[in-house]
Parts: C-alpha cells; structure tokens; sequence
C-alpha cells in the first residue's frame, strides 16, 4: 500500500470511530481496540493497554488521545493529524448541524417542555457512574476525602478546577519526594 | 464586542479548557461551565445542560460537542452571520483539541519510560482521585433551580439515576425523559 493510502486508511478508521461511538470515552473503547488491535493488528494487547493508561493520564478526551497515539506510532506527527481529524470532524458536523437547527427552535413551547424533562435525567446519568469510577481510580475510605474536598470547593466556593489540578499534582509530587527522604533516613 | 477579540477571547478559553481537560468527559465540565457561563456568559446554564444532553445522545466526545456548540452560538448571538458562527465552532474545536497534540507528540518520543516512571505515577496518585471530584462537582453544579424546576424534576432524576445504575442505554434514558418532559409539561 503507498504511503498516501495509508493517511487516508488512518482517517477513515478514526472517522468511523467518531462517527458510531456514542457517549464517548469509555463506551469508544472496545470499538477502537477492535479496529486498532484485532482487524488491523496496529497494535498488540499490551501496547494498547499502555496507551490506555496513558490516554488517561495527560490531558483531553480518551478518544483524541488514543487517535493521537494511534496515527503518531503508524506515522509520525502527520499521521496523528490524519487520525485526529478523523476524530473530530464527525461531531464537529453533527453537532453544528444541531447549533444551527436547535438555536431555532430551541425557543418553542413544546421543545422547551421535552427538554424540561431531560435536564434533570441529564444530571442522573453524570451521578450515576460515580460510585463505580471512584472504586475504579483507587477511591477509598482512606483518600476519600480528596473527591469530597474537590467536589465541595468546586461546586461551593467556585474554585476553578484548574488550581484543583495544579494542587493535585503538587500534592501527589510532594508526598512521593517526602516518602524518598524519609526512606533515605 | 469586536469579531476579531471574541474569535481570540473563544480561542484561548479553549485552550486553558484543553490544557487542564484531565481526565476527559465529565471532569471537564465544571471547567467548561465556569467558563463558558459563568465568566464570559456566552450561554445560559439551561443551554449548557442542553448542550450534556445532546452530547450524551450523539457521537463522540463532550469536551468537542461543547466546543463546537459554544463557538457557534457564541458568535451568532452576538448578531453575526452563521458563516462567522461556524469559523467560531472550528477555532474552539482546534483550540481544545491542541494541547493534546502537542502533549501526546512529546509522549511519544519516550512513551515507554514514561508509563512505569515513579514521577509521572506520583503526580497522578492524588489526581485521579480528584478526577472522581471534579466530575461529582460537574453533578451538582447541574442540580440547580433552572434545571429542577418542581417535584417532577426531581422525580424525572430519581428515576433514570436508578435505571442508569440498572445498566439500561442512556440514550434510551434521554428519550424517555423527552417524552416524560413533553406530558408532564404540556397542558393539553
């Protein structure tokens, strides 16, 4: 295959990605480790599991994340700009579509009502998930107490989440270097 | 406000929500929602929930559905035509998906230190945990007078929050909701 070919293959499989997978993040994954790992065999199990925790770690949505890794491990920087407009651009023209269709209506009686209904369901599906993600990132009775702290002066004091992080970092960092000196000793 | 500074003001609020979007999905809403709403006051909170709702029912990810939407609309109440509207969507969906370029770019020059290095695992210990936090925070924020109105609101959230823990789609869950908002709301 030349090499055009293969910018273009890297597109389309992110595109069909993007495009199919709804609710993003975590509902995207099996898809993409069936396109990345089983049919196109891009990566093995293992590496798909360290970009996984990767994905995770840095900033931006897993999805971007993992295209980003994707495109950039098959061919270099270009590739990841293949992958990642792959990505994108399904929702970018969905939801733009929406913007221009809903900002019409959006003030008529009978779509204010069903969304009225909706607003609230909103909500219960973001809290839902909580309990079992929690568990999932090493949530216990011990460390509890950081997602309360960070839920309660995010929501209270409109602490911006972006000092939440800094201090997080920082707290995690500074606890790791206090455990080597202490060890030393 | 001049075109030019609400496309740069759009541009760079994008970009702080992509340099600090840890954790993805949910955790980035109170961010975006601090931003977008209570900042810059491009949309109401009742058009931010609109915006979670369509995002849960369509393809991809919140943090570029957002990004899109916000662009848009931000510029098109401000009087514009649509075609500047849709310049705003791509400077906002280019701007949060950037520092995750440049950020994955640097991670794949060393990826496989990176992953087992006790620095990078030290940072992330307190802040996954955190994560858990932010999206909690995302919750709450939401639960407000705009979005539950009346008792039937709080029924509406009883009820998918029970059904979501019971596994069942969350797009089914949307529709339904649509519908319940659509009787209970309508005098017929």
């Amino acid at each position: 295959m030349n090499v055009g070919k293969q910018y273009w293959e890297l597109f389309l499989v992110f595109f069909k990605i993007g495009a199919f997978t709804f609710g993003g993040g975590y509902a995207m994954i099996p898809i993409i480790r069936n396109e990345v790992v089983n049919k196109r065999l891009w990566l093995n199990d293992d590496e798909f599991m360290d970009m996984l925790a990767i994905a995770q770690s840095i900033p931006g949505p897993i999805s971007l994340n993992t295209a980003l890794f994707v495109g950039n491990k098959r061919l270099g920087f270009k590739g990841s700009l293949f992958s990642s407009a792959g990505i994108i651009l399904p929702s970018f023209f969905v939801i733009l579509l929406i913007a221009l269709v809903f900002n019409q209506f959006k003030e008529n009686p009978v779509v204010e009502s069903i969304f009225k209904g909706i607003r609230p369901a909103v909500v219960a599906l973001i809290a839902a998930p909580l309990l079992g993600l929690g568990r999932s990132a090493g949530v216990n009775w011990k460390n509890s107490w950081i997602p309360l702290s960070v839920a309660l002066s995010v929501w209270l004091l409109k602490i911006s989440p972006v000092y939440v992080i800094l201090v997080a970092i920082l707290l995690g960092v500074g606890h790791f270097v206090f455990a080597k000196h202490t060890m030393k000793k | 406000m001049e075109l030019t500074e609400l496309y740069i003001s759009l541009f760079l609020t994008f970009l702080k929500i992509g340099v600090f979007g840890f954790g993805g999905g949910y955790a980035m809403l109170p961010l975006i929602q601090q931003e977008v709403v209570d900042v810059h006051k491009w949309i109401s909170v009742s058009d931010f929930t609109d915006i979670v709702a369509i995002s849960q029912t369509t393809p991809g990810p919140i943090a570029f559905n957002s990004a899109t939407y916000i662009g848009y609309t931000a510029v098109t109440e401000m009087g514009y035509e649509h075609g500047f509207g849709v310049i705003g969507s791509a400077i906002c969906t280019l701007a949060v998906s950037f520092p995750s370029l440049i950020i994955m770019t640097i991670v794949c020059l060393f990826f496989f230190r990176l992953k087992s290095n006790p620095w990078m695992l030290a940072s992330l210990s307190v802040l996954k945990p955190a994560i858990i936090g932010l999206i909690a925070s995302a919750a709450l924020m939401l639960m407000n007078k705009n979005n539950f109105i009346d008792y039937k609101s709080w029924l509406i959230f009883g009820a998918v929050l029970v059904a979501s823990l019971k596994k069942v789609d969350p797009i089914l869950l949307i529709v339904l909701s649509g519908v319940a908002g659509f009787v209970l709301y309508n005098s017929f």
